[in-house]
């Protein structure tokens, strides 16, 4: 990212990254000198493989481990290794929180509110007390996931939480059976007394609109992101403006900007509301014993599970114990323990058995969190020669009854401009909670500058990428990346036959787009790593963070395999347990670039400390004593070699093991926290999307996309793909499918399901084609950064500006849906 | 889901008594694939007391042509067999085409005829319990809310339209169905009168009686020269429910249409006949200039809601198509 100095205004208190709120005591943040200690001088390669490598030099720990090659001289890292439980979760036999069965087990189930925004007068539970059945019912005091009154005297001689959003958790029972503990919901007698209310977003911005909230509020971010900084002005329901996204901005004039600029582009942008539909729905199976608290948790953040259970009943951690072994989907909404997790520990420790709080379909869609949709107002100013003078953006959206309605970073660190200034409001709805979603606020806002800058092209009768190249320039790692990405992504999509817009003379119209990508570069310094020799060979490595469906495990096992001249599937790789060493979240797209460097610093120690045990077996100095293809031998002998297992054993051992935290990056970071550091560099991602659109029908069909990634150094380029697929299909889907629809009169979400929320489907799926670029930013011991966020940005926007190439016309709004694509045909 | 009773029907008198126990407060319904059925009961818009299992009757899943009787359709064909049968295929292409693109592949495994024809609206708001409780005028609430998958025609008074789209295969060939009552009653309705205008009040959107059953379907058999076709838009094509559906089916001779049959579903709340543009077509040699004209007159008189105009360019231009495809069979 460009930009650097303006993160560091102590007032941009939503840290770039949008993460937890901890907001720091004393003035504005340093950037943090990395990795105080020993050090050397180490070089490094450094660049893109295959397009250039070169070395630098940098100051490294002492102890670090030496620099990796590139991919193509390793033998376990960089290679495509299928996942390693692939065959337990194609069988069934892989267990998610769904499906935790245990002894004595209680179902659970919430009374929703009908009303989208009510105070609650009484609540009687006799009746559902006496059915059958039942063991527990409680009434929550509180409503997590959902933004909080700054005062909130303005509600305190309520009894109850007031109810904001149709579906929002008023009472839950546990009982023997689901269908128990459905009957008994139904008896409990709740008196409303419903308020006026507001759910769509036009609404709620005017004046005179009911209050969702009787004053203003604030927003911590989960750990996924989102959020909202605090201190904001709030007016009725709009809360902003932000103009720090993310603690960039605002910077120069854009007034002057504006008037001295001899192009100006401006147009307005309308993007919907999408929910997360992970696979799993939320939820969680709480186990209260006296002796301690055992939460099995679809979640992204084991940690962050055992936190709140600690916090919001007053234990400490050493009593919570949360079991994740497998994630079906999050996608940035399963952070903490929610609602459904709050009333599963309240109604285990009354029942005094383990309870399930699983949502269904319904409350999944409208209380487990969206992505905030947008109203975006662009006003782009630029000199003949394509260079930016000004952008000016002010954006509106609906999180319901949450904050972290924004647009992205993006405008302040694309692309070089002088004068920029972003606007953007949070505007409170009776909804269900937004929450953070791959990418949160940065899909919205490419959406629309990146269709801005095309129009720039069009304009000035540019090439549109060339464009990007004169414009993207911050020489940061994602800058170059996108460079390159430009180059190999053009060739293969075929740039140079690019037609005119809206060649095509019959109704069905192709053309070809491409937008840029870009993320941050996201390490959670609190990660730790443990591995594990035992007498008999095996080896293991554990960490606390979890799986969500990218294939921790495997790429922990790949690196661990790495140092031990061992494969993937010879290591015992285990995570999703609170009581391993602290693992990353998965979110922030922040995973491998966190657990990889301290996975292989302790293969590293552990593997050299075996070394030392073996020397004597061998007669050789440790030193010379090396790992490779499953056997041990001394360097340069190899008729010294001798199988992994049988060496071990030789050893005379019962078990070793080292633990290593996630170094700093050898550079240094912008900003850092114990939970979050981000890098002053980026992930790019380029993505070129070919489209067909029938303009009688108003169907538009994504046909291709070819999507050029950086990850830093890819673990494995089989799983990398995999995310990227992933981001280009959800990309596609948000573009042209997905959209929750709120009745306005009831409040209440008319397509809480997967048949009329519509989502991709296989004939939907384009072709797509994934370019992967091997880039080493000599900054970790492993390199590696991520990409599932990245995959996702860049896709509505590519497909917009085909849209464009092949119409003619801009489609501003989203998604893509016949009567919004006919709509825009006749604009 | 409430608790229910189960029952095996072992025939079509057994089934049809059984039905004829039932009364407002102790439903008693049929099953057949459960596709709708089952959906109904999880979403808490049915809660019958019994369901009656008539999978297990006999006899009823044949499919038989005659060249005088025309086509005979067991109610418990399944889409799926439906959309392969060779009979269908060869003669009843519109019909087979529909099957075939309904729902999904492991729906139309279960689904059967009868059970697609009985089937209740997929309207947002009928299929939400919370609006059968809510109380208040249901067409006044669509027609001021989300409104975008209703009917562009005759809306005044209902606004949903009928979900299945085999249906409006069977209206273009004139379909009827077959119903037997007590005592092995039959009686013979067009499934043009048989579909009624879908009502959140009543609990069926046909003109069945509650001790009825639907026995079969029959298609008079096609004169020589009979061309079809059948498309079905939606914004989906991997499973999706319809903006509009069309079927044609055209008498030609030679290359002149000597009778023509246009039926368009999802835009009215039953498959409606567009008469006009029919009419443009009989005695006439089929052009891309004609096409276009009836395509203009089968819209003609449109009465879009709110937030679904865009209907009615679709239905034009899949009209259009749909026609041309037709003639080029
Ligand atoms: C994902 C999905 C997609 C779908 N897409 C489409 C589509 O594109 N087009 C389409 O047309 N449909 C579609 N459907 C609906 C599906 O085709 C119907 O639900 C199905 O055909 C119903 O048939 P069934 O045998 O399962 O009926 P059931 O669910 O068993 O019964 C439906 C109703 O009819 C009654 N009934 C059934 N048979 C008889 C009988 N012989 N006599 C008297 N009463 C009877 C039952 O009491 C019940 O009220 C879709 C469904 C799903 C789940
Ligand atoms: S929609 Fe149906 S088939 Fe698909 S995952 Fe859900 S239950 Fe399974």
């Amino acid at each position: 990212m460009q930009d650097v100095k303006d993160t560091s205004d102590p007032r941009a208190s939503n840290k770039p990254g949008g993460e937890q709120q901890q907001q720091q005591a004393g003035g504005p943040p340093q950037p943090p000198q990395p990795n105080p200690g020993p050090s050397r001088q180490q070089a490094l390669p450094y660049g893109i493989v295959g397009a250039g490598l070169k070395e630098v030099t940098r100051r490294v720990p002492e102890d670090e481990p030496p620099p990796l090659p590139e991919n193509a001289k390793l033998k376990s890292i960089g290679k495509p290794v299928s996942r390693l439980d692939g065959i337990e979760k194609v069988t069934g036999k892989a267990r998610y929180t769904f499906d935790v069965q245990l002894p004595g087990m209680l179902w659970a189930k919430w009374v929703a509110s009908p009303h989208p925004h009510a105070r609650i007068k009484s609540i009687d539970t006799s009746a559902a007390e006496r059915y059958p059945g039942v063991r527990a019912i409680h009434i929550p005091e509180r409503i997590l996931s959902t933004a909080q009154l700054r005062d909130p005297k303005a509600e305190q001689g309520n009894r109850y939480p007031t109810v904001r959003y149709a579906g929002q958790p008023v009472a839950a029972v546990a009982a023997d059976t689901p269908r128990a503990a459905e009957a008994a919901v139904k008896l409990i007698k709740v008196e409303y007394e419903p308020l006026p209310h507001v759910s769509q977003l036009e609404e709620a911005m005017k004046e005179n609109a009911p209050r969702v909230f009787p004053g203003p509020t604030e927003q911590p971010a989960t750990a996924g992101g989102g959020g909202a900084p605090p201190g904001l002005p709030q007016k009725g329901n709009v809360r902003g403006p932000d103009n720090k996204p993310r603690g960039m901005g605002p910077r120069g004039d854009v007034n002057k900007g504006l008037s001295e600029s001899e192009v100006v582009i401006e147009a307005e942008y309308r993007t919907q509301v999408q929910t997360h539909v992970p696979m799993e729905p939320h939820g969680l199976v709480a186990d209260w014993k006296d002796d301690g608290l055992t939460l099995y948790a679809s979640t992204q953040f084991v940690t962050s599970v055992r936190e709140d259970a600690a916090e919001l009943f007053d234990l400490p951690k050493s009593k919570v114990r949360v079991i994740s072994d497998f994630t079906g989907g999050g996608f940035g909404a399963k952070y903490g323990i929610g609602n459904y997790g709050l009333l599963a520990i309240h109604l285990s420790r009354k029942a005094g058995a383990p309870v399930r709080m699983i949502l269904d379909r319904r409350e999944e869609h409208v209380s487990g969190g969206n992505r905030p949709n947008s109203i975006q107002r662009l006003k782009l100013g630029a000199k003949r020669d394509g260079s930016l003078v000004a952008l000016q953006v002010q954006a509106y959206g609906t999180g319901g009854v949450a904050g972290g309605a924004g647009v992205g970073f993006c405008h302040s660190t694309l692309y070089e401009c002088p004068n920029v200034l972003v606007e953007q409001y949070d505007v409170f709805t009776n909804a269900g909670p937004c929450a953070a979603f791959r990418a949160p606020g940065q899909v919205q806002g490419i959406f629309a500058l990146e269709q801005t800058i095309d129009e720039l092209a069009e304009r000035l009768k540019m090439d549109p990428l060339a464009l990007r190249g004169k414009l993207d320039v911050s020489g940061t790692d994602d800058c170059l990346a996108r460079a390159q990405e430009r180059k190999v992504g053009a060739e293969r999509a075929g740039w140079n036959k690019r037609r005119p817009a809206g060649s095509d003379k019959g109704p069905i119209k192709r053309g070809l787009g491409f937008a840029q990508s870009q993320w941050l570069y996201l390490v959670q310094p609190s990660t730790a790593c443990e591995v594990r020799v035992s007498g008999d060979g095996s080896v293991e490595a554990f960490s606390s963070t979890q799986d969500i469906g990218t294939g921790t495990r495997t790429i922990l096992a790949q690196v661990v395999a790495e140092e031990f001249g061992l494969r993937a599937e010879d290591i015992g790789s285990h995570i999703g347990d609170s009581r391993y060493p602290m693992g990353p979240a998965s979110g922030g797209s922040r995973v491998t670039s966190s657990l990889t460097p301290a996975a292989r610093n302790a293969a590293y120690r552990c593997a050299r400390e075996l070394a030392a045990r073996l020397a004597p077996v061998f007669k050789a100095n440790a030193e010379n004593i090396v790992f490779a293809d499953g056997k041990v031998m001394v360097k340069g002998k190899a008729g010294s070699a001798m199988p992994f297992r049988e060496a071990v054993k030789k050893a005379g051992f019962e078990e070793i093991s080292q633990r290593a935290e996630r170094r700093d990056d050898y550079e240094g970071y912008l900003f850092k926290t114990p939970d979050m550091a981000l890098s002053r560099h980026g992930i790019g991602g380029v993505q070129f999307a070919e489209v067909a659109v029938d303009t009688e029908t108003g169907i538009v069909k994504v046909e291709r996309v070819v999507a050029v990634h950086d990850c830093g150094r890819p673990i494995n380029p089989k799983l990398t793909e995999s995310q990227i697929y992933g981001g280009v299909i959800q990309g596609v889907s948000y573009a042209l499918y997905e959209e929750r629809h709120l009745d306005a009169a009831s409040g209440q979400q008319l397509n809480a399901n997967v048949d009329q929320y519509k989502i991709l489907g296989s004939r939907e799926t384009p072709r797509i084609e994934v370019i992967l670029l091997e880039q080493l930013g000599a900054q970790s011991s492993t390199d590696a950064r991520g990409v599932a966020e990245p995959a996702n940005v860049a896709t509505a926007a590519a497909v917009a500006n085909a849209f464009y190439n092949a119409t003619g016309k801009r489609i501003r709004t989203l998604p893509m849906t016949p009567a919004n694509v006919l709509a825009a045909l006749r604009g | 889901m409430q608790s229910f009773e189960w029952v095996d029907a072992e025939s079509v008198e057994h089934a049809v008594s059984l039905l004829g126990e039932g009364s407002e407060r102790q439903p008693v319904v049929a099953k057949a694939g459960g596709m709708d059925l089952l959906d109904l009961m999880k979403n808490g818009v049915m809660a019958p007391r019994r369901v009656v299992n008539i999978k297990t009757i006999k006899g009823l899943d044949g499919v038989r042509f005659d060249a005088k009787q025309g086509l005979e359709l067991g109610a418990l064909v399944t889409l799926a067999r439906l959309s392969r049968e060779p009979e269908v295929r060869k003669r009843f292409v519109a019909l087979a085409d529909a099957a075939e693109h309904a729902a999904t592949p492991q729906v139309r495994n279960a689904a059967t005829m009868g059970g697609n024809l009985l089937q209740r609206p997929r309207c947002w708001y009928f299929r939400y319990d919370h609006f059968h409780q809510a109380g208040g005028d249901a067409v006044e609430r669509v027609r001021s809310g989300e409104n975008q998958y209703h009917a562009i025609f005759d809306n005044q008074r209902t606004v949903m339209v009928h979900a299945s789209t085999p249906a409006t295969a069977l209206v273009a060939y004139g379909a009827s169905v077959e119903l037997t009552g007590p005592g092995g009653k039959t009686r013979v309705v067009p499934v043009s009168e048989f579909l009624l205008p879908p009502d959140m009040k009543r609990s069926t959107d046909t003109s069945i009686a509650p001790n009825e059953l639907l026995t079969r379907v029959r298609i008079p058999a096609p004169a020589a020269g009979t061309k079809a076709a059948y498309h079905k838009q939606g914004e989906r094509e991997s499973y999706d429910w319809p903006i509009c559906d069309v079927a044609v089916v055209l008498r030609m001779e030679g290359r002149t249409i000597r009778q023509a049959a246009i039926a368009m579903g999802w835009v009215a709340p039953t498959p409606r006949r567009a008469a006009e543009a029919e009419k443009l077509l009989v005695g006439k040699t089929l052009n891309e200039e004609l096409a276009r004209q009836v395509a203009k007159a089968a819209v003609n008189g449109a009465t879009p809601l709110s937030k679904n105009a865009y209907k009615v360019p679709v239905l034009e231009a899949v009209v259009r198509r749909t026609v041309l495809a037709a003639a080029a069979a």
